[in-house]
């Protein structure tokens, strides 16, 4: 093969593959991309796909927080002080995890509309909101008043 | 009065920064010595001048000097000493004076290491840091200034994070910041060669140490971090894909890519416009970490509350600093040259594709960190990216990259024979086939990721005995020397090389260990309840309380039997810190060679049982000791003699007259 040929088919490969590398990591990138919804949306059936794994935030609400005697389950009650979702977990929940405070859950819906989380995540600060809960409660006392 | 010495010593160093930036820059340019002499002496004052500053902060933060708003609001008078100076890094402001520091020092140590250096290239490098350091000191002078008064003063401080009141976090952020401001050497480097129009393999030669030590801080800094994580956020976890850990990966990947790119840029003349490329952008990234920690973008442990100004003064700086080095690049690239050709398979050529493989990779975690961030920016919605996807593409981008490895240093520069390749690599696939094999056998489960894990590690471990037999039997047939002489004649760099290679043997070893074969569980105890891991058994035996500097700490006593003898007792600690009203889990873990075992405490229930976490973590250890080898391997190389001789020569003729 000439040099120029070489190059030409050299060319060919790697474009090749770089299309078929950006398709994997786009097919990749869109499987795992987890979409935070507040639990009006979900009350209200706005989540596309049940069986996704998602995000919900909002604030504990207090005396929701249920400890099983027998194993170390855990369920708690997650308010966008509009509407409030039931968000169960079986593990160890983070040291900020608060009644009251501002949490967010990563997980999936069950059947019953109630949540079950894989990982609870609270921040390490005690002022500290996460932003899509501050967010979401400045969104939904806007909405309240707007209902009033 | 400190306070105010330490602000006014950051005014002066403005002023000297634009001395050490506009003169020698001018004078490079008009062939004005008197100009650029002065480049030496101000980047030197202006270090003076910053660690001066910066020894005022910490002696307010160590005589506990509350009406400075920074100390109020990040330390206390309970604070252990250590945790004070700690501390005067450990908020937003303190952290970018360490930067600032970093930054001359770096500039202080070009001005030492490289007299040897011609006088227009030495001007311009340090003007080039000058320019940098100007952007830095008005970010902290106007936005982010330690030394803001509180006035009145307050009583007492806020207290430090407990999460940062840690060894680990004395040394990480310094670790860690000498090599994200290790990277504007090779970037002055490269900005002034490509002003200079002047690239050669003498100025390869000259940024392959710093490019190398830099790197070394980075590893160590980031496994730092990654250890930190481990042990002290109570999860086990050594790596998040937090955009934080990101943003010091991503100029990792890109220093190392610079790092194997350089090489070839030095020994070949080859890749020059590609290295000038790996030079900015790997600057740019660190630049680009900066601002996603510094300007509350996201939110992670590293993010304080932070206004918005700053985010878009470090974005507009970033946004300015990256498009004159690119306009430049662009500019000036052409005339550089690609530099001279080479065979597909040759060494260039496994370098070339780890290089592209490592930028792949640092793209696709761009991707995964920027993208939340964009749809964000633009209302489109709140997304998060899951650490899935940063495996996946990782470890698939990764495995070719590892192949390559083990390929190039055994492939000849230029063209390499296809058969004579093919031949030693056919035993190269056997070695580390058969020794994943007998891994396997013993290891009795498995999984695809864990063989290609055990594989990959093998394959760079017989590749790198391989290549240093080649290299052993041809050095002592062109010689007579003994076999201990021949050792000693194969250079530094060949070793660190080695090294830095086997370090990443061991961390796969880690990696694939952990991943494969960790095994966890959150339970109820009780007081006299075991459970049992494995071989192991631990047991609860009881409770106590004790009185911490600033805490009050829950401690579980937990014995630790081996089978069925005991071996460790472990006390993990819920810890409560007065002054900031929050609950700290620290871990307790027993550690060997080959595992950790690690216990935290979750929380207490009414009946008087607590959930606790058990982890048997096999070969953790690896990870971080393999960045630790990697980072060797690094210092080994940089030391290497031939960076030295030219400024030996010097030297001796300066003892001759």
């Amino acid at each position: 093969m000439k040099p120029r040929q070489k190059r030409f088919v050299l060319i060919l490969i790697a474009s090749c593959l770089l299309v078929v590398a950006s398709v994997i990591v786009k097919n990749v990138f869109n499987d795992n991309l987890v979409f935070f919804y507040s639990p009006t949306e979900i009350v209200s059936g706005d989540v596309p796909q049940k069986k996704k794994l998602i995000r919900v935030g909002g604030m504990v609400v207090r005396d929701s927080v249920v400890r099983h005697q027998d194993n170390t389950t855990v369920s708690f009650i997650v308010s966008d002080n509009v509407n409030a979702i039931k968000v169960h977990y079986e593990g160890i929940l983070p040291d900020l995890f608060r009644e009251g405070k501002g949490v967010v859950a990563q997980g999936k819906l069950d059947q019953h509309g109630d949540f079950m989380a894989s990982q609870v995540l609270a921040k390490h600060d005690e002022n500290y909101m996460p932003p899509e809960v501050a967010d979401l409660l400045e969104r939904s006392k806007d909405q309240k008043i707007l209902g009033d | 009065m400190i306070p105010e010495i330490g602000n006014f010593l950051l005014m002066l160093a403005l002023v000297v920064a634009v001395i050490q930036s506009v003169f020698p820059l001018v004078g490079a340019s008009r062939g004005n010595f008197q100009l650029m002499s002065l480049a030496v002496t101000s980047g030197r004052l202006q270090f003076i001048l910053i660690l001066f500053s910066f020894f005022c902060l910490i002696y307010c933060f160590l005589f506990n000097d509350f009406s400075v708003l920074n100390v109020a609001k990040n330390s206390n008078s309970s604070l252990p000493w250590a945790y004070r100076i700690a501390a005067s890094w450990g908020s937003h402001e303190g952290s970018m004076l360490l930067w600032l520091v970093m930054l001359s020092g770096w500039t202080f140590a070009v001005s030492i290491k490289s007299r040897q250096l011609p006088m227009e290239m030495l001007s311009r490098t340090i003007g080039v840091m000058g320019l940098i350091s100007i952007g830095f000191l008005i970010f902290i002078i106007f936005t982010s200034n330690p030394f803001d008064r509180l006035l009145p003063a307050a009583a007492d401080g806020a207290d430090l994070n407990p999460l940062l009141q840690d060894p680990g976090m004395v040394i990480h952020p310094p670790m860690l910041y000498m090599g994200y401001v290790g990277c504007v050497v090779p970037f002055a480097f490269a900005i002034a060669a490509l002003l200079g129009g002047r690239l050669d393999s003498t100025w390869a030669r000259w940024s392959r140490p710093w490019t190398t030590y830099s790197w070394v801080f980075l590893t160590i800094g980031i496994a730092l971090g990654s250890w930190w994580a481990y042990y002290e956020l109570g999860w086990g976890g050594w790596w998040f894909w937090d955009p934080v850990e990101n943003a010091s990966f991503m100029p990792w990947l890109s220093a190392t890519a610079l790092m194997h790119s350089l090489a070839v840029s030095e020994k070949r003349g080859g890749f020059k416009a590609w290295t000038v490329l790996l030079a900015i952008l790997t600057f740019a990234l660190s630049l680009l970490g900066t601002f996603l920690v510094r300007s509350g973008v996201i939110t992670s442990v590293h993010a304080f509350a932070s206004d918005p100004a700053r985010g878009i003064y470090i974005l507009a700086f970033l946004v300015l600093v990256v498009g004159a080095s690119f306009s430049l690049y662009a500019i000036r690239a052409p005339k550089v040259g690609v530099g001279g050709s080479f065979d597909v398979i040759s060494r260039e050529g496994a370098l070339l594709a780890n290089n592209i493989l490592f930028l792949a990779s640092t793209a696709a975690i761009l991707l995964g960190t920027l993208y939340p961030l964009f749809l964000d920016a633009l209302g489109l919605g709140k997304i998060s990216v899951g650490p899935p996807y940063f495996d996946v593409i990782f470890v698939s981008i990764m495995t070719p990259a590892i192949f390559f490895m083990g390929i190039g240093p055994l492939a000849v520069w230029k063209k390499a024979e296809i058969p004579d390749l093919v031949f030693r690599l056919k035993w190269l696939m056997f070695i580390a086939g058969t020794a994943a094999s007998i891994c396997m056998f013993f290891a009795g489960k498995w999984s695809p990721l864990v063989i290609l894990g055990v594989f990959l590690a093998f394959w760079i471990i017989s590749s790198s005995f391989l290549v240093f037999f080649e290299r052993f039997k041809s050095v002592s047939q062109s010689t007579n020397l003994t076999n201990i002489g021949v050792c000693r004649r194969l250079p530094l760099g060949f070793y660190g090389m080695l090294t830095a290679h086997f370090g990443v043997a061991v961390f796969i070893i880690g990696v694939t260990a952990v991943g494969g074969y960790e095994q966890e569980k959150d339970l109820k105890m009780r007081i006299g309840e075991g459970v049992q891991v494995e071989n192991y058994i631990v047991r609860l035996d009881r409770f106590a309380e004790i009185k911490g500097p600033n805490f009050d700490s829950t401690v579980g006593v937990f014995s630790i039997f081996e089978d069925g003898n005991f071996i460790a007792v472990l006390k993990p600690e819920k810890r409560f810190y007065h002054v900031q009203q929050m609950p700290m889990t620290e871990a307790a873990i027993d550690s060997s060679v080959t595992r950790d075992l690690y216990l935290s405490l979750g929380e207490p229930l009414q009946d008087g049982s607590w959930i606790v976490r058990v982890y048997l973590k096999p070969f953790v250890g690896w990870i971080w000791a393999g960045a630790f080898v990697m980072a060797l391997g690094g210092i080994l190389a940089a030391s290497d003699r031939r960076f030295r001789k030219l400024r030996e020569e010097k030297v001796r003729e300066k003892n001759l007259v």
